[in-house]
């Protein structure tokens, strides 16, 4: 299992918790996953994500691995200029 | 065969060689988006809003459309809003559209509804005189306070997605609320607290040269688009869904661009020279002029903020919290969010809360200006920081070294930092003369630190050589920052060829592969890691090539310095074998030797910039002068310093406009008071300093070279430093940008 850390925000959308557990090998499984346990972070995961992995952020790549163990933040996915 | 991964000694990367275009454009040969012609062209001309909401009740053509002079007249009737292959244009393509040409309202002052091609550019300026739009001109909000106010006018119902909480007014778009730790707990803990609020107003890009575009469609569906832009492959997406084609039968091409800074991360002119074109059947010709760009083109969002910071009185930040209001006009998209990420992450912070709202006003669709968002949050809280700083008696480089992020903090948006170099920037800062020299009466310094995220993005690149031995690079992202120079010399470094062997063109849509905008201070990271794979690729087949010519493996031969050489005493004793000594019978060895490559890099890392700058206020007439700035950024790797440099100063440069002069100006109204350069003032090189830069340089692990982005986070530490060296030299805290001359003057009467 993998511990997401989801931003504060998304918090009304999964019961309260900002932290959920999922299956997960690849960031589009993770997605998947997300979506599977908590159907309310379709909005979100449409609108934009991208996914920290140990501290680097993956924009928006579905086929990155995740290490068993490694940190996971969801963040809204960045903009630049 | 051997190719070390990470490189850390170069014999190009880092050399200052001339760059590629310079000849080109001090010679005005260089061809910008105004500069082509077609046989049979037009000239289109575009009618926009006078007012600032307003509900378009009729528009009569008829006029327009029987003059002589003028060959097509078009309104959204002729977009696609239901082109046949497509269900129908939704989202970002949908908000696109309304802003390229209205619907049903005008949106703010300048929004298209209407255009013209005729025979000149002057006929089709005065054509616009005779179309008749009849509006129902409705109740207006330009400020981002007032569009959240519960009795502000709605700009449109049900545009709010899934995160605004219930209750707030429909111009709230979108909410983001993030961090960790808990606040209250933090502000308990502290020996001060510091609350105070700020706002920024909307600045534009300022790009030298205007949109200006020559589209041409026929009624076979197939397009050309000539553009100036920072993407040609977005522009090709984008005006294909509006104008309801498919998208490879658009070719886009971009012409040589005059600045973008993010402005032109977007179409605004293109969908409609292409709809006019296809209605004249004949190419059409867009220009804008100036007052068309501050009108109808994306400036920043302005900006209100609230902040909260506890200290101890050694200087530890024991709680941040912050709230960030952004208007981005009368469309989703104002960074609040990134504001609100940007804000404290140069801090390590064990209890952090940051808040940020995108609100709609009826202004011009935003768009990206230099890490979009970061400016206005560092602004607002740098000022707190350096007030905490000038009550507790603490320098202000020592409070931000105390708590500076550095590998391993936990970032306040989530994420662990891996490694970063803003100590390494602020240790420079505190080493470097500037922060030692004295100061006049009349003076002060300010210090700030910024952030920026950095991207990847998608990236093709394709590497052909010559038969010579010369070597020619395609890339796909627009050349906004010196990218040329510096592609070429990542080549170089990987084949071992002179720089001056190597030409690189930004390639067409029909050319290359499918590139993501010239955007996120991407360009150098992932054009430059695509050009490195795609050198290395080239490198493959000229081994092989030298083995095959050798009979032995290929994987006995290395590359080195240019030449295949064999790679150690059991692969043979042969002489190294030139690049161009391959090349020169490739076409009976085997064929073309080119290199691909294509993917979406993941590895641009997060970019640190430290400012110190010394201002000096004149009393009288609250006129301020920078007299001292020097730029302290960690750009991972500079390839070429002297772009790097650019890239600094440029950003300074900015930074000191939007603080002191640039902003919009809105009268009661609703319309735009400051539509031209005579009365939007930016910085001319007289009312600067020389711009002193320090290139720090902590590899960034995801480069082969250890390239960060350095494009954007040099604008995101000037509002706050220039800030805080003006409020310290007056003696009184600056709370809202501008600081013109008679917001000074002001503040200094309310100080006494």
């Amino acid at each position: 299992m993998v511990e997401v850390h989801l931003w504060s925000g998304l918090r009304s959308l999964t019961g309260g918790r900002q932290v959920v557990e999922v299956e997960a090998k690849t960031t589009g499984e993770l997605l998947r996953e997300l979506v599977r346990a908590h159907p309310q972070l379709q909005a979100p995961i449409d609108a934009g994500v991208s996914i920290a992995i140990d501290g680097r952020v993956i924009a928006s790549g579905l086929t990155e691995p995740i290490p068993p163990g490694a940190e996971i933040y969801l963040m809204q996915r960045l903009r630049g200029g | 065969m051997a190719l070390d991964d990470r490189k850390s000694d170069f014999n190009f990367v880092g050399t200052r060689p001339d760059r590629p275009d310079g000849l080109d454009k001090v010679t005005g040969r260089a061809k910008f988006g105004a500069d082509v012609s077609a046989p049979g062209m037009l000239h289109g001309a575009i009618l926009r809003s006078p007012h600032a909401h307003a509900r378009i009740v009729r528009i009569n053509t008829a006029k327009a459309e029987a003059h002589q002079d003028v060959k097509a007249v078009i309104t959204r009737a002729d977009f696609s809003d239901k082109p046949e292959f497509r269900p129908g244009l939704e989202g970002e393509f949908w908000n696109v559209l309304e802003n390229v040409m209205a619907g049903e309202k005008a949106l703010y002052d300048g929004h298209a509804v209407a255009a013209v091609a005729a025979t000149s550019a002057l006929a089709a300026r005065d054509a616009l005189k005779l179309i008749e739009v009849e509006y129902e001109v409705l109740p207006h909000v330009t400020d981002v306070d007032k569009a959240m106010a519960p009795d502000a006018p709605v700009i449109r119902e049900g545009a709010a997605d899934y995160s605004v909480p219930e209750g707030m007014h429909p111009n709230v778009v979108r909410y983001h609320e993030s961090g960790h730790g808990d606040v209250e707990a933090g502000f308990a803990e502290a020996d001060l607290i510091v609350e105070d609020s700020f706002v920024t107003e909307a600045t534009h890009q300022g790009y030298i040269e205007p949109h200006a575009c020559m589209g041409s469609l026929g009624a076979d569906g197939r397009g050309e688009l000539w553009c100036t832009t920072q993407g040609h492959w977005y522009a090709q997406k984008y005006c294909a869904a509006l104008v309801g084609i498919e998208t490879a039968q658009l070719r886009v091409t971009a012409s040589e661009i005059g600045g973008g800074f993010g402005g032109k991360t977007t179409v605004f002119i293109e969908p409609v020279a292409l709809a006019l074109s296809r209605k004249a059947n004949r190419p059409v010709k867009v220009v804008m002029s100036r007052s068309e760009v501050f009108r109808a083109t994306g400036p920043t969002a302005s900006a209100s903020m609230d902040i909260k910071i506890g200290m101890k009185k050694d200087g530890t930040i024991t709680a941040a919290e912050g709230i960030f209001r952004l208007q981005g006009g009368a469309f989703p998209g104002a960074p609040g969010d990134m504001t609100a990420m940007c804000a404290f992450a140069p801090y390590n912070l064990t209890n952090v809360r940051q808040v940020g709202y995108d609100v709609m006003a009826n202004r011009p669709k935003q768009a990206a200006y230099r890490a979009p968002g970061a400016p206005m949050g560092a602004f607002a809280v740098e000022s707190v920081l350096d007030e905490l700083c000038n009550q507790l008696g603490l320098d202000p480089v020592e409070v931000r070294l105390k708590n500076a992020a550095y590998e391993g903090t936990k970032a306040n948006y989530g994420p662990t930092y891996p490694r970063i170099g803003l100590v390494e920037t602020l240790e420079a800062a505190k080493a470097h003369p500037h922060y030692a020299a004295p100061l006049k009466p009349g003076q002060g310094r300010g210090i700030s630190c910024g952030f920026w995220f950095n991207h990847g993005g998608e990236t093709s690149v394709s590497l052909a050589l010559s038969e010579d031995g010369s070597a020619q690079v395609m890339v796909g992202t627009p050349d906004i920052g010196g990218s040329r120079a510096s592609m070429a010399l990542m080549a170089a470094e990987v084949l071992g060829i002179p720089y001056e062997n190597i030409r690189v063109t930004i390639a067409d849509t029909a050319t290359l592969g499918y590139n993501d905008v010239s955007h996120g201070s991407r360009v150098t990271y992932a054009s430059g890691l695509a050009t490195i794979k795609a050198a290395r690729h080239a490198i493959e087949r000229l081994c092989e090539r030298a083995a095959a010519k050798w009979g032995i493996p290929v994987d006995a031969v290395k590359w080195e310095n240019g030449c295949a050489v064999p790679s150690g005493p059991n692969a043979g004793d042969f002489d190294p074998m030139p690049l161009a000594d391959i090349t020169a019978d490739m076409g009976a060895t085997g064929g073309p030797i080119s290199g691909h490559f294509e993917a979406t890099p993941e590895g641009a890392g997060v970019s640190f910039g430290t400012h110190i700058v010394d201002a000096e206020v004149d009393p009288e007439t609250g006129k301020t002068s920078i007299i001292r700035y020097t730029v302290i950024q960690d750009a991972g790797k500079a390839i070429h310093p002297d772009y790097v440099e650019g890239q600094y100063q440029g950003g300074a440069v900015q930074g000191i406009g939007w603080a002191l002069n640039e902003e919009y100006i809105y009268g009661e109204d609703g319309r735009l008071q400051n539509s031209i350069f005579l009365d939007y003032r930016i910085p001319v090189a007289s009312d600067l300093p020389m711009i002193d830069t320090v290139i720090v340089e902590v590899p960034n692990p995801g480069h082969p070279f250890g390239v960060r982005g350095v494009g954007e986070t040099g604008i995101v530490p000037p509002l706050a430093a220039i800030a805080n060296a003006v409020s310290n030299a007056a003696g009184v805290r600056m709370r809202q940008l501008p600081m013109t001359p008679p917001r000074i003057l002001a503040a200094l009467k309310d100080n006494g």
